[in-house]
C-alpha cells in the first residue's frame, strides 16, 4: 500500500526517532511510505486552547499535503483525533463547502497507527524483538476520542521477547493536556506524580504509548527524578528486530 | 448575576488545593469510593448507552420546544392549585421568596438542598431581609454551620472528615459530649432539624425535574430530610431552571434509571418525591413555583453551548474527574464544580468572572463518557476556551499563537524555527534535556526535564536517505 505519512510538527522537531521508526515498520510490512514535505502541524493546540478559528490555514493546508494520498498514518492519536473530531467542527461557520468537502473526503483514509496495523492491515505480528520490561499507558486520545482499545496491546503481546507488564489505573489522565500542562502546572504535575508511581510501581523499565506527547510529559518527570525509567513510543518498539540489539543498543 | 473581573482564578486556587495533604485524601479517597460504586451499578444495566442516549435525545427534544413545554408546566401546575411565577434573574427569583415569606409573616424558612438557590445567592438575600434559612441537607448544614463554601454539587461537605464535623457540632449546636461515628454525628443533626421541620411554616426547595403533563414537581434524596420540609410547612416555594423540564410522566423512568445510578451509585434513590399542586388537607395548603432563567435562554442560544442545559446535576463528571479528584472543589469559586462546573459557570455567571475555569481541564474525556445524557463536555470547554479567547483584549499569548500559525503555514519558517531553537536552547540544555527556561518553558520545567530539539530533524533525517 501507498502510505503517506503524517509525522506531526512535535515528532519532526523533537522525536525524528519516533518518525523513522514509523517509516522503517511501514516499509518492513512492505508498504511504500511517502512524506508530503509541504505538511507541517494539524493545528490541535491552537485548537484546543481557542484559537480554532486562527488554525484554519493549518487545516487548508493538512488537505493540500494529503489530498492525494491513498491512506495517511501517523504516529499521533491525539493529532488524528484532532483531525477527525475538530477540523469539520473548525469549519461549520466558514461557508467553504469545497473545504468541507475535502476533509469529510480525507478524514476516513487517516490512521492512526497501531489503528491502520490492526484494524486496516489485520496484523498483529509486525516481526519485532524487544527484550524489556514494558508497560503501556493509554492516552486519554487513543483510549477516549479514537478507541483503539485493543490495539496496541495486540502489537505489544506479539512481539518477542518483550515482558509487558499491565499498569494500574491506566486510564486515568497523565496530566499533559496540551497547553494545560504550563496553564494549570500544579494540577497537572499532581496528575502526573500519580501517573509515575503506578508507572514505577509496575517496576518496568520503559512505558509506552501512542503519543509522543503525553510520553514527553511522563517522561520527562521520569528523568527528573532520575527514576531509571524511560519513555519509548510504541512505533519504536514494533521497529526494533534482532539485528538493532545485537548490533548496539538502541536509544 | 453581576458580573464582575475573575478575582480568584483557577490555577491559583489550585495551587493550594494540591499542597493541601488531607484534602488530597479526603477528596481522593471521596472520589475513588464513589466511582468504584457507579461503576458497578452501570454495569448491571445491559441497555445503559441507549438509557443514555434516551435521557439525551428527550433533553435535546424539550430545550427545542421549551416555549411550549413551559406554558404546558405552567398550565398543569395551576391547574392543580399551584402558582407559577417568571424570574429573570437571581434577584427577581430571590425577590419573588421574599414577598411570599412576607406576606405570611415568616421569619424562618427551612430549606431543602438545591444548588439553584445557590446559584441565586437566596440565603444572602433572605437574610438581609430578616428571614433567617436553615438547611436541612446534613452536608448543607455542616455548610451552614460552619460558614463554609460547598465544594461538590451532590455532596457539598465532600472536603471535611468526620473530626472536624464533630467539632463543628460540638460548638455550633452546644453540645458538650459527642463521639465522631457517623450514626451519632446524624442523630444530633436530627434533634436540631426535628425542632425546625415541625415548627417552621414555609420551605423552600429546588427541583430535579418538572414533569410537563401532570405538572408534577420531582426533588429526589437520600436522606428523607427533604420529604420533611415538602410535606410539613404549610407553603412551600420551588425555584426551578427552565432547563428542568421533561415532556410525561412516563420520561421519568429514563431519568429515574440515569440519576441515581450516576449520583450517588444506587439503583435507586432512597426518596423520590413527588407533588402535583396543592392537594386539601394534605401537606402544604400554598404552592409556589418559580420559573428561574438566569441566562439560560442565552445557553440555549447558543449551538454548541445548549448541550450544557441537558445537565442532570448527578456528579459523575466531577467523580471520575482527574482534575477535580486532586483540587476539590473550591478551586472552581463555584456553587457548580468539576467539568460541569467548568462548562455552566461562564455561561451563567459570565466569562468574564470565569475565564480561566474552561482551561481546567486536560480535555481527557472521561466525563463526557460516564456523563448520563452524553454532555460532550470536552466539546464545550474548547468552544468557551474560543469565546475567552474572543473576550480578552491584547495577551502574549495571542501574539505567540499568531507567530506559531505562520511558522506552522510555511514549511522553511518552521525549519528556520528548529534551528533557532537549536541555539537558544543552548544554556538550559545538558545531556539531551532542557532544565529551565523562560515563560511557558518555565512553567514545563519546574517539576519535569524537556528533550531538547536534536541536532537532526525527522525532515532532515529523510532528505538524507534519498
Ligand atoms: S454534566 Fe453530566 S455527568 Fe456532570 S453532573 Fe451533569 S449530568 Fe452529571
Amino acid at each position: 500500500m501507498r502510505v503517506a505519512l503524517f509525522i506531526t510538527c512535535y515528532n519532526d522537531t523533537l522525536f525524528p526517532q519516533t518518525g523513522i521508526a514509523t517509516v522503517r515498520l511501514l516499509e518492513r510490512l512492505g508498504h511504500t511510505v511517502e512524506f508530503p514535505e509541504n505538511q507541517t502541524c494539524c493545528g490541535q493546540m491552537h485548537s484546543n486552547t481557542g484559537y480554532g478559528d486562527e488554525a484554519i490555514p493549518l487545516i487548508r493546508r493538512f488537505v493540500k499535503a494529503f489530498r492525494d494520498a491513498e491512506v495517511v498514518v501517523s504516529p499521533s492519536s491525539s493529532c488524528v483525533s484532532n483531525i477527525r473530531t475538530a477540523y469539520l467542527r473548525s469549519l461549520v461557520d466558514t461557508g467553504d463547502e469545497a473545504l468541507k468537502r475535502d476533509v469529510a473526503d480525507l478524514v476516513p483514509r487517516v490512521f492512526e497507527l497501531s489503528q491502520f496495523l490492526v484494524e486496516k492491515l489485520g496484523v498483529e505480528d509486525v516481526g519485532a524483538y524487544y527484550p524489556r520490561r514494558v508497560t503501556y499507558h493509554p492516552t486519554c486520545n487513543s483510549l477516549r476520542a479514537l478507541k483503539v482499545g485493543e490495539a496496541p496491546l495486540k502489537l505489544l503481546r506479539a512481539v518477542r521477547g518483550l515482558d509487558l507488564i499491565e499498569l494500574p489505573d491506566a486510564q486515568e489522565c497523565c496530566g499533559f493536556g496540551g497547553t494545560f500542562a504550563v496553564k494549570n502546572e500544579d494540577t497537572s504535575v499532581a496528575m502526573l506524580s500519580d501517573k509515575m508511581r503506578t508507572v514505577l510501581g509496575t517496576r518496568a523499565e520503559i512505558c509506552t504509548a501512542l503519543d509522543s506527547s503525553c510520553l514527553m510529559h511522563i517522561g520527562g518527570g521520569l528523568h527528573r527524578l532520575r527514576s531509571g525509567v524511560r519513555t519509548v513510543h510504541l512505533a519504536e518498539i514494533l521497529a526494533s528486530t534482532e539485528g538493532d540489539f545485537i548490533h548496539g543498543e538502541r536509544r | 448575576m453581576a458580573s464582575a473581573a475573575e478575582r480568584h482564578t483557577f490555577p491559583e486556587l489550585a495551587k493550594r488545593a494540591v499542597a493541601d495533604t488531607q484534602l488530597r485524601r479526603n477528596i481522593g479517597n471521596a472520589t475513588q469510593t464513589i466511582r468504584a460504586k457507579r461503576a458497578a451499578v452501570v454495569a448491571e444495566v445491559p441497555d445503559w448507552e441507549d438509557l443514555r442516549e434516551a435521557g439525551r435525545s428527550l433533553k435535546e427534544h424539550t430545550l427545542r420546544s421549551l416555549d411550549r413545554y413551559l406554558v404546558q408546566l405552567e398550565e398543569a401546575v395551576t391547574k392543580a392549585g399551584g402558582q407559577v411565577h417568571w424570574a429573570r434573574d437571581g434577584a427577581e427569583a430571590s425577590r419573588i421568596v421574599i414577598e411570599i415569606a412576607e406576606r405570611h409573616s415568616v421569619k424562618e424558612v427551612i430549606k431543602v438542598k438545591s444548588i439553584t438557590t445557590e446559584e441565586i445567592k437566596l440565603n444572602e438575600a433572605l437574610e438581609a431581609a430578616g428571614i433567617r434559612p436553615f438547611e436541612t441537607d446534613l452536608a448543607e448544614l455542616i455548610i451552614q454551620l460552619g460558614d463554609d463554601v460547598s465544594s461538590h454539587i451532590l455532596v457539598p461537605a465532600i472536603h471535611r472528615n468526620r473530626a472536624e464535623i464533630r467539632e463543628l457540632f460540638m460548638r455550633k449546636l452546644g453540645l458538650t459530649e459527642l463521639s465522631d461515628r457517623p450514626s451519632d454525628l446524624t442523630a444530633a443533626a436530627r434533634t436540631y432539624l426535628r425542632e425546625k421541620f415541625l415548627t417552621v411554616p414555609m420551605a423552600v426547595s429546588g427541583a430535579n425535574f418538572g414533569i410537563c403533563d401532570t405538572g408534577t414537581i420531582c426533588v429526589v434524596e437520600s436522606e428523607g430530610n427533604g420529604r420533611m420540609c415538602l410535606t410539613l410547612p404549610q407553603v412551600l416555594v420551588s425555584v426551578m431552571g427552565v432547563e428542568k423540564l421533561v415532556p410525561t410522566w412516563e420520561d421519568m423512568e429514563v431519568f429515574l434509571q440515569l440519576l441515581p445510578r450516576s449520583s450517588t451509585g444506587e439503583r435507586m434513590n432512597p426518596y423520590n418525591s413527588f407533588w402535583t399542586g396543592v392537594m386539601p388537607g394534605d401537606g402544604p395548603q400554598e404552592f409556589h413555583l418559580v420559573l428561574l432563567d438566569n441566562r439560560r435562554t442565552d445557553v440555549l442560544a447558543d449551538r454548541t453551548g445548549r448541550q450544557t442545559l441537558n445537565c442532570i446535576r448527578c456528579s459523575a463528571c466531577l467523580n471520575i474527574c482527574p482534575v477535580y479528584s486532586r483540587t476539590g472543589g473550591h478551586a472552581y469559586h463555584s456553587e457548580y464544580q468539576g467539568p460541569i462546573g467548568a462548562i455552566l459557570t461562564p455561561q451563567l455567571h459570565g466569562m468574564e468572572s470565569a475565564a480561566s475555569l474552561p482551561y481546567a481541564s486536560s480535555l481527557c474525556g472521561a466525563c463526557y463518557e460516564v456523563c448520563p445524557v452524553k454532555i460532550n463536555i470536552p466539546e464545550v470547554l474548547v468552544h468557551l476556551r474560543t469565546r475567552a479567547v474572543a473576550q480578552s483584549g491584547f495577551t502574549l499569548e495571542k501574539l505567540a499563537m499568531g507567530a506559531a500559525i505562520r511558522m506552522f503555514d510555511n514549511p522553511r519558517l518552521l525549519e528556520t524555527a528548529q534551528k533557532i531553537a537549536r541555539v537558544a536552547q543552548r544554556p538550559f540544555a545538558s545531556d539531551g534535556y532542557i532544565t529551565g527556561g523562560i515563560g511557558p518553558v518555565r512553567q514545563w520545567t519546574k517539576a519535569r526535564d524537556l528533550p531538547a530539539v536534536p541536532s537532526q530533524s525527522f525532515r532532515d533525517w529523510w532528505r538524507t536517505r534519498r
